[in-house]
């Protein structure tokens, strides 16, 4: 009798096994898809406008001599305070709430306000950094005001990724290195964020990857689009890759677009460039335990 | 091993730090001081900010020159013009661009830090009304007809409602959004306050709207002079009746005036503190008048009267 039950159902279940494959199957490639066509249209639309010329030369009104000087140090330049900052702010705030903090309402309260700052739209932290950074510190439109500003839209994002690494470490690596006498401090230093390491830098990735892809609150700090010098220092005015692009697909001419075109392909390479770093060095790292 | 691994990264780190240490450097090296050397060589910073319909006179002024004027610093941002007005009045920038003149609450906002500006027209731009390629009914509109067509009233809105004898089809409407300074211009002079129809689309690219009424054929937009120039191929252009007969937008038509009520100027804002103290202020706002009619119209704008920039220049010449 639970034979033949079994071999009557066991059909149904097959089909909607594969059902739900091909639904799977057909959701993954959509994505790929819609990726590769977007992908490809920006591609073709950059072709012959892409050269060694597009890299060295500034802005200009005449599409065939603008360029991208400007916005590529500039990222670079964002990036160099953007990276570090959220990162050690980050990764200090998770080990705090990990380790440090008693489980009481404060730090569930110190949670509950983090995870909800992930999701606090851009221009909101644009705002708060021109009240403070650009207005109060002073700082005016410089690199260090726009870092500053973007780390704390991005250390949220840190924050959250370094916890779930942290207590990924085993409670055993810990309890071993209290046994060897080692202090709280070592033990951290030396057990925990070894092992976490990789899961940080997936976070920091996924941060700096927003990060240089903001534009929204770049416009609100006043950081200017045109700009044909480069920075010298932390406190100069800066312009970045995102409001070039942005500045270019908005043009009347035709031939912007393919300068805008030519511009996303230059800040994706940047991504991708930056991002193997990280994995570089999360690869370093990993094969822990 | 963990050697190693901090050598590593420092070694990463670093490596970048070079890098932009040397791409940063290069441009120092011409010296900031000028002084001593000659007296038309002007150095220092120039802040411009303010709408993006201004900035692309404003980025082929800079260009310019910066060509002439090498050790100033030109930056030029584009906030829009209300967030360009904001940090004006704060006294962060030196020039704020405007496509629509200076509001009353924005004039007391400076006038409260102590803020003393001088307005300067620049070049006009022409609000080109344009409908599909296909339309083949429209053959003008009159200041009334787009007041009836662009006002909310709670109907549905179809071309027979405008004049008889045209389809009987809804209207598609195609608008700039709230934040441009062109969708601000046509609510004074075409809605007069008035609510927008519900049902147009707005968007802050123009490039959307001018595809947007490309593909329907029963489509209105509206949108700056220079969309309308890059791709007039692609559109169908309708005249507009003031009263004197149906005028199509063109140079001669928006530089006389002849193409109203649609044609607005362009204008910019300087801080006068800054014009005193700072001569390479000064210098810009001078090279602005005398370059801003040609490079406007090489970028899809309409030159002003000659005589305008010659009052103008007048005008900077009093206040230095």
């Amino acid at each position: 009798m639970d034979k033949l039950l079994v071999s009557k159902r066991m059909k149904g279940r097959l089909v909607q096994n594969a059902i739900l494959q091909a639904i799977f199957f057909f959701a993954t490639v959509l994505g790929l898809i819609a990726l590769m066509l977007l992908l490809s249209h920006v591609v073709m639309q950059a072709i012959g406008w892409l050269d060694g010329d597009f890299l060295n030369n500034f802005p200009s009104r005449r599409p065939e001599e603008a360029g991208m000087k400007s916005g590529l140090i500039g990222s670079l330049w964002l990036m160099m305070i953007v990276a570090p900052v959220s990162f050690i702010l980050g990764v200090g705030t998770a080990i705090y709430l990990e380790e440090y903090a008693l489980k009481n309402r404060f730090t569930a309260f110190i949670q509950t306000n983090i995870s909800n700052l992930t999701g606090v739209p851009s221009i909101v932290f644009g705002l708060l950094g021109l009240t403070i950074f650009v207005r109060e510190l002073g700082l005016g439109r410089s690199v260090l005001a726009a870092g500053l500003t973007m780390s704390l839209l991005v250390f949220p994002v840190i924050v959250v990724a370094a916890q779930e690494a942290i207590r990924a470490v085993p409670q055993q690596l810990r309890e071993a290195s209290y046994a060897m006498g080692a202090t709280k401090w070592q033990t951290i230093c030396r057990v925990v964020l070894p092992a976490a390491l990789p899961g940080m830098l997936t976070g920091a990735i996924l941060a700096l990857s927003r990060a240089v892809g903001e534009t929204a609150p770049l416009v609100v700090l006043g950081i200017p689009t045109f700009i044909a010098y480069l920075p010298s220092g932390v406190l100069d005015t800066f312009t970045v890759m995102p409001l070039q692009i942005y500045n270019w697909t908005g043009r009347p001419q035709e031939e912007f677009q393919h300068v805008a075109a030519a511009g996303i392909v230059v800040l994706l390479g940047f991504l991708i460039m930056m991002n193997s770093v990280a994995v570089l060095i999360r690869n370093k790292f990993q094969k822990r335990f | 091993m963990n050697k190693w691994k901090r050598l590593m990264l420092s070694g990463v780190l670093s490596g970048m730090m070079v890098f932009v240490a040397a791409c940063g450097g290069g441009n120092k090296a011409g010296g900031n001081d000028a002084e001593g050397e000659s007296a038309s060589e002007l150095s220092g910073e120039v802040i411009m900010d303010g709408s993006s319909t201004v900035y692309p006179i404003a980025e082929a002024a800079a260009e310019e020159y910066m060509a002439e004027q090498p050790n100033v610093k030109v930056s030029v941002g584009m906030s829009g013009t209300g967030g360009g007005f904001e940090k004006f009045s704060k006294g962060e920038s030196d020039f704020s661009n405007a496509s629509r003149p200076i509001k009353e609450e924005e004039k007391q906002a400076a006038a409260a830090n102590d803020i003393e500006f001088q307005e300067f027209q620049l070049a006009y731009d022409g609000l080109s009304v344009v409908v599909n390629k296909e339309n083949d009914w429209v053959d003008y509109l009159t200041v009334d007809e787009l007041k009836k067509m662009w006002t909310e009233d709670g109907k549905e809105k179809k071309w027979s409602d405008i004049r008889s004898g045209w389809p009987d089809e809804e209207i598609q409407f195609f608008s700039p959004g709230h934040d441009s300074g062109t969708y601000d211009y046509f609510d004074e002079v075409i809605l007069e306050g008035k609510e927008m129809v519900k049902t147009a689309q707005l968007s802050e690219d123009d490039n959307i709207l001018v595809r947007g009424v490309e593909g329907d054929r029963y489509a209105i937009g509206y949108f700056g002079y220079a969309y309308y120039l890059e791709n007039k191929d692609k559109l169908k252009i309708v005249p507009i009746d003031a009263g004197n007969g149906p005028i199509e937008p063109t140079n001669e038509t928006i530089e006389t005036g002849k193409y109203t009520p649609l044609s607005r100027p362009l204008f910019t804002y300087v801080n006068v503190k800054s014009l005193k103290e700072k001569p390479q202020v000064y210098d810009y706002m001078e090279f602005l008048l005398e370059t801003a009619g040609d490079l406007a119209e090489e970028v899809g704008y309409v030159r002003l009267p000659e005589e305008k920039y010659k009052e103008q220049l007048e005008t900077l010449q009093g206040l230095k």
